[in-house]
């Protein structure tokens, strides 16, 4: 049943989570995907409902695949702060904070979620693996980086109704977290620790757990939420998701500055929007030189958010300035028909100059008619880039659904 | 265009050795319209990248062994695949080591990243800031390859614009990157792989490539430039990947000469040069070791720049301090090689049943330190008692290089002198050099010895005698920073052109040098058509 055991990495290079004796079987279409070193589930039976189980009910995701670093000892909050932009002398014990961090040359290495356990120790959960940066920036830091991705087993539970499965699976005093809160709770018998954060940008709650308790968690959740609606879903639905809420994908909307090999293609926070994680106000941070610098000067290309005619995803597209396609101003970094908004909604990288919401664009789309391709020159407006944010997701206590 | 400028008949070129650069200039000179001949002293062509049977059905690469730098625009413009050439990606690689454990390189990144994490988790994810920064330097040197060096000293236009071309492309990595190029160009393999790795083992297998072919030791300097040297080709636009010709080395010159007998080029075998005649000047043809004598407007010379200069022509037609500085020029044999007929596939019981990585490049030497020994008996005037070598069955993917179920190894051996301390090169020194080899991969191998079935054994002696290359060095001269860009093969004359009127060099002594890249063949046939004003074949 489980060969991943036994199978060496040559023959089995991609790990299995240990919620996959219980998502194998439910994943109708066979569309698996390698996220990070694990074999992951893309969809279980149609993109469309899980999506929807998103926006309408509950769902939920295994999220194991995401790496996570033990960060503890005495120097461990003076490491995080000269890590990271944001300070992270103002995160309390049981709350957790978006953050990001950056090279010597204020390139932004990653993005990820910072929670304070202790004192003195902390997790640090992010998108790639990076041991070799953070060891390097531990140098003189009384301080253990350790990686724990396969020690922990994590489940993404979001949706309006997923406080209502917490409640049904006797997990109500989850109830009382406000958004980046963490609490430790018992599923059944198994200590779970659970925070509530997400990437939906709904209502959702992240359960972490041990291992060996993950498929008991998966049941009881699954059980209690016959009567929400809950259904398990694959990373292609929780993606258009993400992008309605405005949030980045590593290496899709930016590459981390580990791995750019070309000049020019790593990307600051200004330029990213994230500009906001920034605090000069702290005292040292790594890569702070540089981006005083770009703070003064100002970015040259910025991510924004673009409301497009037409429903026709803008995959891959370059931007111009007009219909003319004369002067590029840059391109589509991810595209998705939001079937909440109704909106034909895209993340891009443009020039400065037609950065300022409410600027138009041309964008260059490539239509499929019946294997007959045409080329569509679509007008765009620069918006907010969260395209949705429900009021429900910050309730607290949330409401039934 | 020939028949008219002379009585007898005289060639637009003479190529002088059909080696694989040299076929690369004939191909692009005969694509041009030129009448072309292409004279080789053996009765077989290619130079160094053949395939030869010299047991049965058994098909060695005698020389060179592996393929990746063999640029793919040359592939394209002389259409190789249409003359049967073939190149085929290996399916990974791994270093034995001497307590039984082993370290295997994948394709697939993920078992690869685990596979590294076995020895060091840290290595395992700093191998990716590795391949990132090779791939940095590569990117910025590899445009450099198909393009002539400027001369730093010219103040003609096209230098002028071709050093600006190196400054902007410099000048654009910003000043970090500018500084580690240079570091790059001149430090050593193991200083530069310290920056990345903290285990032994990745380090060792890592530095292998900043050996090959080259007579210095993975702590000397200039070293890590030769690392990346290897990491300069690519195979259907994967960076650094290496591959077999299906069929052998030989099937690249094979193709070679088959696209340029299809333009019109005719080959000459046996056809051994004695002199490259000068008069005025400028060069007027070639006479052969039996006397006759070859006339041509233009001279290719594939040999190497010593081999050239010091045996092919008259010091009286050269200027004395390019003499000098011909002399000097550093081309040191380090390298040895074996070609193995084996009865049926070797054991190998440090690497788990079933693993790829023995289609691939296997080495057994598991530290720094192991091969710093090995390049310090060269250095003694002996072969490594414990030698690096670099082992490949082609046979496991190449169905064609051995009968079914037989075996074909090619083992490059790293460090063999030129010449011994103990006396002259002879039969028995061959043969113990050959068993020092063969006890090496036993160690590895239970069982091995007896599925040898025939095995030919070549010193740095053998390769110079048989391909022509001076000390058998497989480069045509040592890949450092003093023998490379605008310096290469000597200041000054990097531009393929040389003293003499007409006479060019064509093999990988000039720029960018060795490694089966084709770049110094192709290079050279487009300077000669610019002389001759003319335009290459894209």
């Amino acid at each position: 049943m489980d060969d991943s055991v036994s199978a060496p990495h040559f023959l089995k290079p991609l790990l299995r989570t240990p919620f996959h004796r219980r998502a194998r079987p439910l994943c109708q279409v066979e569309e698996f995907i390698a996220w990070a070193g694990y074999s992951t589930v893309d969809v279980f039976t149609t993109m469309e409902q899980e999506y929807f189980a998103i926006r309408n009910a509950a769902t939920l995701y295994d999220l194991t695949p995401m790496v996570k670093y033990r960060i503890a000892g005495p120097d461990a909050l003076d490491y995080l702060n000269r890590l990271i932009t944001r300070d992270v002398t103002k995160l309390k014990v049981g709350r957790v904070a978006y953050c990001i961090w950056c090279d010597d040359a204020g390139l932004l290495i990653d993005d990820g979620t910072l929670f304070r356990l202790s004192e003195r120790e902390f997790r640090l959960c992010t998108a790639m693996r990076q041991i070799d940066w953070l060891a390097a920036a531990a140098i003189g830091f009384d301080v253990v980086v350790e990686e724990v991705t396969e020690q922990v087993a994590a489940l993404a539970l979001q949706g309006p109704t997923s406080a209502s499965v917490l409640r049904a699976a006797g997990l109500d005093a989850a109830m009382r977290l406000k958004p980046f809160e963490i609490g430790h709770f018992e599923a059944g018998a198994a200590p779970v620790m659970i925070s509530r954060t997400g990437y939906t940008g709904d209502l959702g709650y992240e359960l972490w757990m041990n291992p060996a308790d993950a498929e008991a968690v998966w049941d009881l959740l699954m059980t209690a939420g016959r009567t929400w609606g809950l259904r398990p879903i694959g990373s292609r639905a929780l993606n258009v998701a993400r992008l309605e809420a405005g949030f980045l994908s590593p290496n899709v909307d930016f590459l981390s500055a580990l791995h750019t090999i070309r000049v020019g293609t790593g990307r600051n926070p200004f330029e990213l929007g994230l500009d906001w994680l920034l605090d000069f106000g702290k005292g040292h941070f790594n890569g702070r030189r540089a981006l005083e610098q770009v703070r003064r000067a100002g970015p040259s290309v910025r991510l924004v958010g673009l409301d497009i005619d037409g429903n026709k995803p803008a995959h891959d597209a370059l931007i111009y300035a007009g219909a003319s396609a004369r002067r590029r101003l840059g391109a589509v970094t991810s595209a998705v028909w939001s079937p909440t908004c109704k909106r034909n909604i895209a993340l891009a990288i443009v020039d400065a100059s037609h950065a300022a919401l409410g600027s138009t664009v041309w964008v260059e789309i490539y239509l499929n008619r019946e294997l007959v391709w045409e080329r569509r020159m679509a007008r765009a407006r620069v918006v907010d880039r969260v395209f949705f944010a429900p009021e429900r997701r910050r309730a607290t206590p949330p409401a039934d659904f | 265009m020939s028949a008219r400028t002379a009585p007898r008949r005289e060639h637009d070129a003479i190529i002088v050795g059909a080696g694989h650069n040299g076929l690369v200039a004939a191909c692009y000179l005969a694509r041009a319209g030129l009448d072309v001949l292409v004279l080789e002293r053996n009765p077989f062509v290619g130079g160094a990248a053949v395939s030869r049977r010299l047991y049965g059905e058994f098909t060695y690469s005698n020389c060179s062994y592996v393929c990746s730098l063999l640029r793919p625009e040359i592939i394209r413009a002389l259409e190789l695949p249409k003359f049967g050439l073939q190149i085929i990606p290996y399916e990974g690689g791994c270093t034995m080591m001497r307590d039984g454990g082993h370290l295997a390189l994948y394709d697939n990144h993920d078992a690869l990243r685990r596979e590294i994490g076995r020895h060091s988790k840290r290595d395992a994810e700093a191998y990716e800031r590795y391949s990132r920064d090779v791939m940095r330097q590569c990117k910025f040197i590899k445009p450099m390859l198909m393009r002539e060096p400027p001369d730093p000293t010219s103040f003609k236009p096209r230098d002028i614009a071709e050093l600006l071309f190196l400054a902007r492309r410099f000048h654009g990595l910003g000043e970090r990157r500018m500084a580690d190029t240079l570091r790059f160009w001149t430090m050593s393999a193991a200083d530069f792989l310290d920056e990345y790795f903290e285990s032994e083992i990745v380090k060792a297998h890592f530095a292998g490539s900043s050996i090959i072919g080259t007579a210095l030791g993975p702590r000397s300097p200039g070293t890590a430039y030769v690392l990346l040297h290897h990491y300069m080709g690519d195979i259907d636009d994967t960076v650094g990947a290496w591959g077999f010709a299906r069929g052998g080395m030989g099937a690249i010159s094979n193709a070679l000469a088959a696209s340029f007998g299809a333009s019109g080029g005719r080959i000459r075998a046996d056809a051994p040069v004695a002199r490259i005649l000068v008069k005025g000047g400028r060069t007027r043809g070639v006479v052969l070791e039996d006397g006759e004598e070859l006339a041509a407007r233009l001279v290719l010379s594939n040999l190497d720049v010593r081999r050239t200069f010091l045996r092919t022509m008259d010091p009286q037609d050269l200027p004395p301090d390019f003499l000098r500085q011909v002399r000097n020029f550093k081309i040191r044999g380090s390298s040895g090689k074996l070609n193995i007929a084996l009865d049926g596939l070797p054991r190998f019981p440090a690497i788990p049943p079933e693993s790829p990585c023995t289609r691939g490049d296997m080495h057994v030497t598991d530290t720094i330190e192991m091969m710093e020994r090995a390049y310090d008996d060269w250095k003694d005037g002996r072969w490594s008692r414990a030698p690096y070598i670099d082992m490949l069955i082609p046979s496991q993917i190449d169905p064609t290089m051995a009968p079914n179920g037989k075996h074909y190894m090619s083992v490059f051996v790293q460090y063999c002198p030129y010449e011994l301390a103990e006396g002259p090169w002879n039969d028995t020194r061959r043969r113990a050099f050959g068993d020092t080899v063969i006890e090496t991969i036993a160690r590895h191998s239970p069982g091995f010895k007896d599925l040898i079935l025939h095995a030919e054994i070549r010193t740095p002696w053998d390769i110079e005698n048989e391909v022509g290359l001076t000390e058998g060095n497989i480069f045509q001269g040592e890949l450092t920073m003093d023998q490379l860009l605008f310096n290469r093969p000597i200041p000054g004359y990097a531009q393929y052109r040389t003293p003499v009127a007409g006479v060019y060099l064509c093999g990988s002594s000039a720029h960018p040098g060795g490694g089966v890249m084709g770049a110094p063949g192709a290079n050279a046939a487009r300077a000669v058509l610019r002389d001759l004003g003319r335009k290459a074949a894209a």
